[in-house]
């Protein structure tokens, strides 16, 4: 291997590592906040590269009517929970935001001329219509059983990422996509060749890690999340609701898994359940950063994504055993580096 | 006779088939403090988390004229002015201590006040040393200053009615002192208090009205003050110097 092609490979692998790196950061999140292990990470990357797809032919969003399915569930059960409080004067608004809502969004895509939209446009109705999957299946799948074990929030978690990718199925068919690139082309630099695209992904990605940052630093809502995952009993004692937390938290890893697909659409193809293979690298890079640490997870997904660029040079048909093997070493270090910790307990 | 601001009517609380609390109607007026001694495992916690809806209850308990139980979320509640300052404080370690006071403001944010800046300079007023340390984190302070963060972000919600359990407990004597008269301060400030203690004399000295907690169930009521001379309070909670509690 000369020098031109380990530079070349350690593009790919800063590219595919800065999005494992997005999805660690979302892992560690949902993880440190909920306790739940979100195996459907990856699901909301092949929604988004998906659904970007189909938008960019000029298709309608495929997952559109799930949307509206699973807002007017969170609809009637809300409201089941409402007036079980008495609280009915909130009716209206629980009808109107989880049901009408996305019922009127969807009568509004019908009228928009999709195929001719502006690129980023196309990417704000992509989003539009995979993100909000995310709160949705926190308030029906995990918030009943929000006190439960970890494990059985891990078994649920397992559920619903086999319903994901079966409606995957359903919803986009076995064909791949793949969308255009933001930018066509590239330039050369020194003895390699840089494409715009991957410019695009690492830049972006930063700039959402950079905005995870601010939100976590800066405003009361992202240190409220923080406050959850370092104090359960104490952030529910200052009035954050475990409901609102999770919601939140199921909302930003929707966001980042669907953002990262619509970043990484337009240089690999996409299928129905590709995502499963790329939520597990992230979270290969999460378990370097013990679920814990934020720096170290992103830090462990660019690892990640070096170790399978190179691997996939060198020993092609083992470069996921390569990757995912990095995960025994890790975890041998982990468990004689730090006392056990159970994991049942509160704080 | 001021208004009743929380009352709650046999209030009882299992721990699976063990009764924690059984028939316990306390009343808590409008401006005072009220007070709930007793000795260990009393249930006086297990009565704090119940009226905060922690755990699952049975009975009524009324806030401001409306029946919560079952009906108002913890944050619920907490909007509405009843704060709970934990006996284990149970704050955000890592976190700093401004940030811990804001996070006090969650509810009222929510509900969109936006006037945390004035509302922390009024914390610090009462507690300077938090001032002083307001960019260290909150797990590195000292035993008596976690308690005020503790009490200062319980502030930041503006309560109506803050309940502090045990708010002395492993505190050096001038620090505890210091706690009980900045209690006192609350009151003149219009916040009632309810108070959950085991040192019952600086309780009972601060307070307007005093229940006595016995496995589970009033054994006791009366003014602070008619609490104070009672020979059996005298016997089994202020002792003869009335000193072991302070120490406790």
């Amino acid at each position: 291997m000369d020098f031109s092609v380990a530079l070349l490979l350690a593009q790919d692998g800063v590219t595919n590592g800065a999005i494992y790196a997005l999805l660690s950061l979302a892992l560690v999140l949902v993880f440190a906040v909920t306790r739940v292990i979100f195996i459907p990470q990856g699901e909301f990357v092949a929604y988004g590269a998906l659904s970007m797809a189909a938008i960019n032919a000029g298709f309608l969003p495929p997952t559109m009517w799930l949307v509206v399915t699973l807002g007017i569930a969170v609809a009637v059960v809300e409201s089941v929970a409402a007036l079980r409080e008495g609280a009915t004067a909130r009716l209206p608004m629980i009808v109107f935001r989880n049901a009408v809502l996305p019922i009127l969004a969807v009568i509004a895509v019908r009228y928009l001329p999709l195929k001719s939209l502006a690129y980023p446009l196309q990417v704000a109705i992509a989003l539009a219509f995979v993100v909000p999957l995310g709160p949705q299946i926190y308030r029906l799948a995990f918030q009943p059983v929000a006190e439960a074990t970890v494990l059985l929030l891990l078994i649920v978690s397992v559920a619903v990422h086999f319903m994901l990718v079966g409606l995957g199925l359903y919803f986009f068919g076995a064909e791949g996509g793949r969308t255009p690139a933001f930018t066509d082309g590239g330039f050369t630099l020194g003895p390699t060749y840089v494409q715009f695209q991957t410019l695009w992904i690492v830049g972006i990605a930063a700039l959402l890690i950079a905005g995870l940052a601010l939100f976590f630093e800066r405003s009361i809502y992202g240190k409220a999340l923080r406050a959850t995952a370092i104090n359960r009993t104490g952030a529910r004692l200052m009035g954050i609701s475990a409901d609102l937390a999770g919601k939140l938290c199921f909302t930003l890893a929707a966001l980042v898994g669907a953002f990262s697909g619509i970043l990484i659409a337009p240089i690999t193809t996409i299928y129905y359940d590709t995502g499963f293979l790329i939520g597990l690298k992230g979270f290969v890079g999460a378990i370097i950063g013990g679920l814990a640490s934020y720096p170290l997870a992103a830090a462990g997904a660019i690892l990640v994504g070096l170790l399978e660029s190179y691997s996939s040079f060198y020993a092609s048909a083992y470069k996921e055993v390569i990757v995912f093997t990095l995960i025994i070493p890790v975890l041998l270090w982990q468990s004689l580096a730090k006392h056990h910790v159970d994991d049942e307990d509160e704080h | 006779m001021k208004p009743t601001l929380l009352e709650t009517q046999d209030l009882c609380v299992n721990y699976g088939r063990v009764e924690a609390i059984h028939k316990v109607s306390i009343r808590i007026r409008e401006g005072d403090i009220v007070t709930v001694i007793g000795p260990n495992g009393a249930g006086k916690t297990t009565l704090l988390s119940a009226l905060m809806g922690l755990l699952p209850a049975r009975g009524e308990v009324a806030y401001q004229g409306q029946p919560t139980l079952g009906k108002v979320s913890v944050d619920g509640l907490v909007g509405k002015g009843l704060v709970l300052v934990p006996e284990k404080r149970e704050l955000f370690g890592s976190m700093s201590v401004a940030d811990n006071l804001l996070l006090g403001a969650f509810a009222r944010h929510r509900r969109g006040a936006r006037d945390h800046a004035r509302t922390m300079e009024e914390v610090f007023a009462i507690f300077p040393r938090l001032a002083e340390r307001r960019a260290q984190e909150a797990g590195t302070l000292s035993g008596g200053e976690r308690q005020m963060l503790a009490m200062g972000r319980a502030l930041m919600a503006k309560p109506t009615l803050l309940m502090l359990d045990e708010p002395s407990l492993g505190l050096a004597p001038l620090i505890v002192k210091e706690i009980f008269r900045i209690v006192v301060q609350l009151k003149d400030m219009g916040v009632s208090v309810l108070l959950v203690e085991q040192n019952a004399r600086a309780a009972l000295q601060v307070a307007d009205y005093g229940y006595v907690l016995e496995n589970g169930s009033v054994a006791l009521e009366s003014d602070a003050r008619t609490l104070l001379n009672d020979p059996r309070v005298i016997e089994s909670y202020l002792g003869l110097g009335g000193s072991h509690s302070i120490a406790a």
